[in-house]
């Protein structure tokens, strides 16, 4: 997908302005920056739930999914988490759908069991599982994670990276993934880039960007990462 | 219906609603035959003991009139209601519905209905439909339905813009699904009330509507046709006119109050606090540490079905010190929090063999007591702050509100404190701040702004759940930093749950790891990253990435997943997940000292030393 010139306003309000980003076919790309810098709203943008100024190409935009980042409210209450998944298999057959449901929520391992239950009997992470399984569902071109792992345990997070990634290598999917931990972008992505109040400001591959930054901001990033204390 | 019970307005309500539902049973039965008795020689009189409401031109008795018009007064708001809210409900969701364009069409025409007066349109339907009952039932019902659009079409476009919809929309599912699926399920619940409420309304309507001779046509009659008739001879007898006019105003009412008494019913179950009982715990006879600001021992929270998400946990904090309590989601780690600040949702139960704030047994004491104590002494901040503002108060109003209310402050005082305790958490220029709303703060000024909230009082303790997960890095240095500051400044300790175990790392002197509702592990935060004795601590420890992981290798991640509350059976509950698992953790581990300062439940951790008793 290619993104040209994209701006974003809300009111009087520039939430991004005169981004160019490209995601080449197959790569995964970080998108990193403070809260409130616009990474949402690209996301948003991308999946046509905002209305926005420029170009997107490359992408159909049907084949698109978003993963959300607030597991709270990207869940209907009233809807058991396999009815919920089962949205995204309409191009199933009927009698296929059950076992599917199945197969994705093992993938995003959480126990067949939890297809008939509701949303409010799980925590914060186990809801987010059941959001990435509906997505990866709709098997889509392009996945766009907006923070998917910021509500997830390190324990698990570490199987969903490398599921994505085996998604990745497997289907050849594209995907924006939007983190505020750089050490998870990095792992994840081949490209970084850098947003701060709305703007990009800096882009380049991800061992560079975390390596040798060239942006300030970027630095300023890099050293408020949490680190095990040794 | 409980809840309904519990306030004066519900059992007014409840009690005028049953009264005229079951005089719209009994009534014309009973009454009716009196109530079509012509008795030319008794015509036109007023009170007296045969007719207590006097007696109409034809001498038909007037109180047999009202009590049998019951029925059809009832009736004619209730086709009335039924065509109002249909007309309304189709109006309010096709917005969510149509495409932008059409929609926008629909929202106008609205708009445009509901600005026009509800009585004018009433009459316009009532006059061009034709006089009588049916004229007049059409034309309330069409004076219901824009009022009606247009709070479905608020309470729907705030559901139709829930991520869960977005998601929906983006799988492909067409738009009717969405309506019938996601948005009326969710709007179900405000709109029944307000159904009610309606009906009161549409009742006085209607009797409006044959008062004014736009209704009911004799020979029939409803309570606005009885109102008319008697309403010539006011000045004579006065009680003749009173009568219907009562009935009208008193069913009326009835509906109205249910409505609101649920409305508010509806708006409280969903903050109540959860009960509190020390029932089934035996307290706990050893001597309570005198200078620990919390203990709790054996806490447990068990939902209905035997689901017990907290088993029998024990924690103790010292002044200043700060706890990180980590585990993978949904191991109880808020539901823990919830329990010690009496936050846990109904149908939950706390039990606990000690549950000790700054010396004081909590379960020990009343209701309000327990509140109050908790209002001063302890503060919680959670992952969203806006859960714990009002968006319609002014930050600093919602500040100094603490004050007066549990502190019983001046209001000056309380506003002088509030701007100083902003300042506190560094939120720049507090005085202007302080007069701002919610949403002109950014997330971590929010956040900010609920620890502000929480050092309106003196706080003993601080719990913090996943304060900082929704803020970036940046952020959330600066508000880790504002805790340590405060927890040093004021002798706080701290709770913070986290399920970052790198952000624990740098914030806390001691890590408590909980897997399945137990403490597994315990350890001063130096003994983390080599010294972690547990197969799953060790195992977080390992699958963290930072930013010299290896990419071409596979991140570390434990196999499987947590056993749901009712599933975690007698053995170690993570032997399913666990590589050094054999015969003996087919019986669950004790807490055990394994080194200084340090706990371990793990029949493998290491060398075995004294064992500490757990339950
Ligand atoms: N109202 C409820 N009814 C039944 N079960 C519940 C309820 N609330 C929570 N639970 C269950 O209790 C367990 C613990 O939930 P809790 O919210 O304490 O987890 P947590 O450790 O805070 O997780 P997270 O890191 O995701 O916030 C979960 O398995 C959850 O499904
Ligand atoms: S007790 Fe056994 S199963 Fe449990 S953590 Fe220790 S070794 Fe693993
Ligand atoms: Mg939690």
């Amino acid at each position: 997908m290619i993104i040209e010139n994209l701006t974003v306003r809300f009111g009087s309000f520039t939430a991004v302005e005169n981004l160019t980003l490209e995601i080449p076919p197959g790569s995964v790309v970080g998108l990193v920056g403070e809260s409130g810098s616009g990474k949402s709203t690209v996301a948003k943008a991308i999946c046509g739930l905002v209305r926005y100024e420029g170009r997107m190409s490359g992408v159909d935009p049907k084949r698109v999914q978003l993963v959300f980042q607030d597991p709270y409210a990207s869940l209907n209450p009233r809807m058991t988490v396999g009815a919920s998944v089962e949205e995204g298999l309409s191009a199933l057959p009927r009698g296929r759908r059950k076992d599917e449901v199945e197969r994705l929520l093992s993938l995003v391992s959480l126990p067949p069991e939890f297809a008939g239950r509701y949303p409010r009997e799980l925590s914060g992470g186990q809801r987010q599982r059941v959001a990435i399984a509906r997505a990866l569902g709709a098997r889509p071109e392009l996945l766009v994670a907006d923070e998917i792992t910021s509500a997830l345990d390190v324990s698990v997070q570490g199987a969903v990276l490398n599921l994505i990634r085996g998604l990745q290598a497997e289907l050849g999917l594209s995907m924006l993934f939007i983190s505020h931990n750089l050490a998870v972008v990095r792992y994840v992505s081949d490209v970084v880039a850098v947003m701060h109040r709305g703007r990009l400001v800096e882009i380049g591959p991800a061992e560079r960007v975390v390596g040798a930054p060239e942006h300030a901001y970027t630095r300023e990033l890099l050293a408020a990462v949490p680190r095990l204390r040794h | 219906m409980r809840q309904l019970l519990r306030t004066p307005t519900g059992v007014i309500g409840l009690a005028l609603v049953a009264a005229t539902v079951i005089l719209a049973i009994v009534g014309p039965p009973i009454w009716g035959e009196a109530a079509e008795t012509i008795d030319a020689g008794a015509a036109l009189q007023g009170a007296s003991a045969e007719h207590l409401l006097g007696t109409d031109n034809l001498g038909r008795d007037i109180l047999a009139r009202v009590l049998a018009a019951t029925r059809f007064s009832l009736l004619l708001a209730v086709l009335a209601t039924v065509i109002g809210v249909g007309l309304g409900l189709l109006l309010g969701v096709l917005p969510s519905v149509l495409p932008r364009r059409a929609a926008r069409l629909v929202t106008g025409a609205v708009n445009a209905l509901v600005a026009f007066p509800a009585l004018l349109l009433a009459m316009f339907t009532a006059v061009v439909s034709g006089l009588g009952a049916r004229g007049a039932v059409l034309g309330i019902g069409m004076a219901i339905a824009p009022g009606f659009a247009r709070l479905t079409q608020t309470l729907a476009a705030s559901v139709a813009g829930a991520d869960y919809v977005a998601a929906a929309r983006l799988l492909g599912v067409p738009r009717w699904k969405i309506a019938t699926r996601h948005v009326l399920p969710n709007i179900a619940e405000p709109v029944i009330l307000n159904v009610t409420a309606v009906l009161g309304t549409g009742l006085v309507a209607m009797a409006g509507m044959s008062f004014l001779g736009l209704g009911v046509q004799p020979p029939e009659y409803d309570w606005g046709r009885l109102l008319n008739e008697g309403f010539g001879r006011i000045y004579l007898d006065p009680v003749v006119a009173l009568g219907p006019a009562a009935a009208i105003i008193l069913a009326g009412l009835g509906f109205n109050m249910v409505g609101e008494a649920l409305a508010k019913s509806a708006a409280r179950t969903s903050a109540s606090a959860g009960p509190v009982s020390a029932a089934e715990v035996a307290p706990d006879d050893s001597a309570p540490d005198a200078d620990a600001v919390l203990e709790v021992k054996d806490l447990t929270v068990t939902f209905p079905g035997g689901v017990t998400p907290v088993r029998g946990i024990s924690l103790t904090l010292a002044p200043g010190e700060i706890v990180g309590l980590v585990g993978e989601s949904g191991s109880g780690k808020s539901l823990s929090a919830f329990a010690i600040g009496g936050l846990v949702p109904y149908p939950g139960t706390v039990t606990s063999g000690r549950l000790r704030l700054n010396g004081t047994e909590l379960t020990e004491l009343g209701q309000a007591k327990r509140r109050k104590l908790l209002g001063t002494s302890m503060a919680m901040v959670f992952q969203d702050p806006m859960a714990s503002l009002n968006p319609a108060l002014t930050v600093g109003g919602q500040l100094a509100e603490v004050a007066t209310v549990h502190q019983g402050a001046k209001r000056s005082a309380a506003w002088a404190r509030a701007v100083d305790r902003l300042k506190h958490v560094r939120i720049p220029d507090p005085e202007k701040r302080a007069r701002q709303h919610p949403h002109e703060f950014s997330g971590g000024m929010r956040q900010r702004a609920v620890i502000a909230i929480g050092l309106m009082g003196s706080p003993k303790l601080i719990i913090a759940d996943e304060p900082t997960t929704a803020l970036d890095v940046t952020v959330q240095r600066q508000i880790l930093k504002l805790l340590r500051e405060v927890s040093a400044d004021t002798g706080a300790a701290a709770l913070f749950i986290s399920h970052d175990i790198a952000v624990v790392s740098e914030l806390c002197h001691r890590v408590v790891v909980m897997y399945a509702g137990r403490i597994v592990e315990e350890l001063p935060v130096s003994e983390l990253a080599g010294g972690a004795a547990h197969p799953y601590t060790k195992a977080l420890v390992a699958s963290l990435p930072d930013l010299d992981t290896d990419k071409g290798e596979p991140l570390a991640a434990i196999p499987g997943t947590q056993p749901a509350p009712a599933e975690a059976g007698t053995g170690c509950a993570f032997a399913a997940r666990c590589a050094l698992a054999d015969q003996r953790c087919g019986e669950r581990p004790p807490l055990k000292e394994f080194g200084k300062a340090h706990t371990v439940a793990c029949w493998h951790a290491g060398t075995v030393e004294i064992e500490v008793a757990t339950r």
